[in-house]
């Protein structure tokens, strides 16, 4: 039975859900602020909201000093790639674990997903070692490995989730019809599905796009994505925060407004299945 | 066109082509900070006297930068040709045979210029193994105004009782006018860099010739507690978050009447962005009555060369360039003299177009000058160092024992249970690293 909603508890939800969108999206209006001010206004105190001079003067160091367009092009190649290479091989592990369970079928995800309880610095000296041995260092394609690697255990549990939801029944009459494994996983699981796919796609290019452990320490000029971007306009000894903050606006805006048009994407597929 | 202009250009074009494709591209790992930008700014003057040399830039915040290259050059990554890194990491490195010497550089390269206390903090066994590009001490950076109003005079080389006085005479809590402003940010790079340099004054010392840990003894515990006096009494709110940008952010806002820090600070603290530019002053890290030792702190940003790199003669030609008295002229010659680089060469300081543009330029020498790196303590002690220990275990103990102080700052411990964690701290460690060796 569905609860009751008056329009005073309506109203208060509200302004509740209002305070926190406010409250999460607060540092990022900061820091989108903070890239209009001078070096000197950024460090003011008590801070200027928005009465200060406005200038686009960091925008413009930045563009003079960085080769944004490379960066983000690594960025656009290791997020997207990563995510794609894992999506495919993750659609036949999640199908198996799914519609063929076996008997180990829940430890072996749980395994998988305690392999990110792993601090990734631990293994940083071996992979760096195997990456100098393979020439991958400083390559796009070894951080597309790397990080299809580090987010396969989210999408296969990803993957697993959604197919859950779908009926075997229908999976058991396609075959009756004669399909074979690849058709039944490409013509009929993978359209079935295609709203968690696609959220679970976003979700990984919008995590592969902010790594920043395995980025920052695997590249060096030619493959250094937007972390490192960011990372350069970070400064021990002199005034930086307007100039990082032009600079954070930059790589994030990219990811921002994919997260923004994609939205409801986003939510319908990672809900799915919570309602039933 | 006739044949021959025609067969004359296209020889041209294959010859700039073949350049192109020889072209050797070097890799150089580098800090965020204005004298490095503007050096990659000016890099033009180098590649064009070697167009068979390409320069290709990394540039990262400090932390991620030592991190990054201490990974590659320990696994012979071989990303890298130049490295910038600080005169901590130089005689580790070299003793580990990771850095190439350089002790053949080119013809006129002059490095007798080089400051002895910088050339000798990067050098193992009389070998240089990097080329200073900056170097910097720590001094006291004072109001003139504020001591003035406060009656005082601050002499050249004070003690720090002299310095409490004149912390305690310019405070004015209630216009926002802090008497000192000191780091307190936890970071072996961070407080324990000026709480090191200040227990050296104090005649502390890291460990005794058997590697054990000192600070329960009496020097340590009488600097913490005065640092901690200090800060509390007439230091800005918040300090324990307070590192050196903070601290010269509350400068420049006219918010402290001493600062003591690195002397790079100087140039900011004098420059446009500063609101008190035309009354500061400045005078030696200050020592404790009776004790001859003004903390010895000595930093400086340097280009080495990767033992394993394969491109080794064009990073070497890159080095000297950017080490060189040509750089030192460029930059003035194309931002004025109050750009250069400071703190790496006698002949700036000799130079009297530089010291008619920075006034800080005697106490800066002064400061470099009086740094002894192979005994920054007044006892015997068993390592090298300034305002760090230079062995590969003090980043890591250094940070964890800054972490107590600054938790002793915040008031979350008194200082004597910050003293006694860090004595058991750092004793764990070095025991577990194998000391005494």
């Amino acid at each position: 039975m569905a609860r009751s909603t008056t329009p005073r508890r309506k109203a208060m939800f509200t302004v509740f859900a209002w305070a926190v969108g406010l409250l999460l999206f607060f540092p990022i209006l900061w820091t989108v602020l903070t890239s209009f001010k001078t070096e000197a206004e950024a460090i003011a105190s008590p801070p200027s909201f928005l009465g200060f001079h406005w200038t686009f003067e960091n925008y413009v160091t930045v563009q003079e000093r960085s080769n944004y367009g490379r960066h983000f092009w690594n960025s656009v190649v290791i997020s997207v790639g990563s995510t794609v290479l894992g999506v495919l091989i993750a659609v036949p592990a999640a199908w198996a674990m799914a519609f063929v369970p076996g008997k180990r079928t829940r430890d072996v995800l749980m395994w998988m997903l305690s392999t990110k309880m792993l601090p990734p610095v631990g293994v940083l000296i071996p992979i760096y070692l195997i990456f100098r041995d393979l020439g991958l260092l400083d390559t796009k394609f070894g951080l597309v490995i790397v990080l299809m690697l580090i987010n396969l255990p989210i999408i296969v549990w990803m993957l697993y989730t959604y197919f859950k939801e779908i009926p075997g029944e229908i999976l058991e009459a396609c075959r009756m019809d004669g399909a074979g494994l690849r058709e039944e996983i490409i013509h009929v699981l993978t359209p079935m599905a295609v709203p968690g796919i696609a959220s679970t796609l976003l979700l990984n290019v919008i995590l592969a796009w902010n790594e920043a452990f395995w980025t920052l320490n695997l590249t060096a000029a030619k493959a250094a994505p937007l972390t490192a971007f960011i990372a350069s306009y970070s400064s021990p000894e002199g005034l930086f925060y307007a100039k990082l903050s032009a600079a954070s606006t930059m790589a994030i805006a990219p990811i921002m407004i994919l997260g923004w048009f994609s939205q409801k994407q986003l939510v319908r597929g990672l809900t799915f299945g919570a309602v039933k | 066109m006739t044949r021959l202009t025609s067969a004359l250009l296209g020889a041209t074009a294959i010859c700039a082509l073949s350049a192109a494709v020889h072209a050797e591209t070097i890799t150089i790992a580098t800090v965020n900070n204005g004298d490095m930008i503007r050096m990659q700014g000016l890099t033009e003057d180098f590649t064009k006297d070697h167009p068979d040399i390409e320069l290709e830039w990394v540039t990262l915040e400090e932390n991620v930068l030592r991190q990054r290259v201490t990974t590659d050059i320990a696994t012979k990554g071989g990303q890298y040709d130049v490295l910038t890194i600080g005169n901590y990491e130089v005689p580790i490195w070299a003793k580990q045979g990771w850095l190439l010497a350089l002790d053949d550089m080119p013809e006129g390269y002059d490095a007798a210029d080089l400051l002895p206390a910088i050339a000798g903090g990067i050098s193992v066994d009389g070998t240089l193994y990097a080329a200073p590009f900056y170097g910097e001490s720590a001094m006291i950076m004072y109001r003139t105004d504020l001591m003035e109003k406060a009656g005082m005079e601050m002499p050249t080389s004070p003690t720090w009782s002299q310095v409490m006085d004149a912390a305690k005479a310019m405070t004015d809590k209630d216009n926002e006018i802090y008497g000192i402003c000191l780091r307190g940010k936890a970071g072996w790079g961070e407080n324990m860099a000026f709480i090191t340099a200040m227990a050296n004054s104090y005649g502390a010392r890291w460990f005794d010739m058997e590697w054990k840990p000192e600070f329960t003894g009496p020097q340590w515990t009488a600097t913490l507690t005065d640092y901690l006096t200090m800060m509390n009494e007439y230091g800005p709110p918040g300090a324990s978050s307070n590192g050196f940008n903070e601290n010269l952010a509350l400068f420049q806002q006219g918010k402290c009447g001493m600062w003591i820090d690195a002397t790079v600070a100087a140039s900011f603290v004098t420059g446009p962005d500063s609101t008190v530019a035309d009354s500061v002053g400045f005078a030696q890290f200050p020592n404790k009555d009776g004790i001859d030792n003004h903390g010895h702190w000595l930093w400086s940003w340097n280009l080495a060369i990767p033992a394993s790199s394969a491109k080794a003669d064009a990073a070497k030609a890159f080095v000297a360039w950017a080490t060189s008295k040509h750089y030192t002229e460029l930059v003035a010659a194309n931002e004025g003299w109050a750009a250069a680089p400071p703190g790496t060469r006698k002949s700036l300081y000799d130079n009297p177009e530089y010291l008619k543009v920075a006034p800080f330029a005697e106490m800066t020498l002064f400061s470099i000058d009086a740094v002894d790196t192979s005994a920054p303590s007044v006892q015997e002690i068993p390592y090298t160092g300034s305002q760090f220990v230079a062995i590969p275990e003090f980043q890591g103990i250094g940070t964890a024992v800054g972490q107590q102080f600054a938790a002793a700052l915040a008031g979350q411990v008194t200082a004597e249970q910050a003293l006694q964690s860090a004595q058991q701290l750092t004793e764990r460690e070095m025991r577990k690293a194998g000391y005494p060796k």
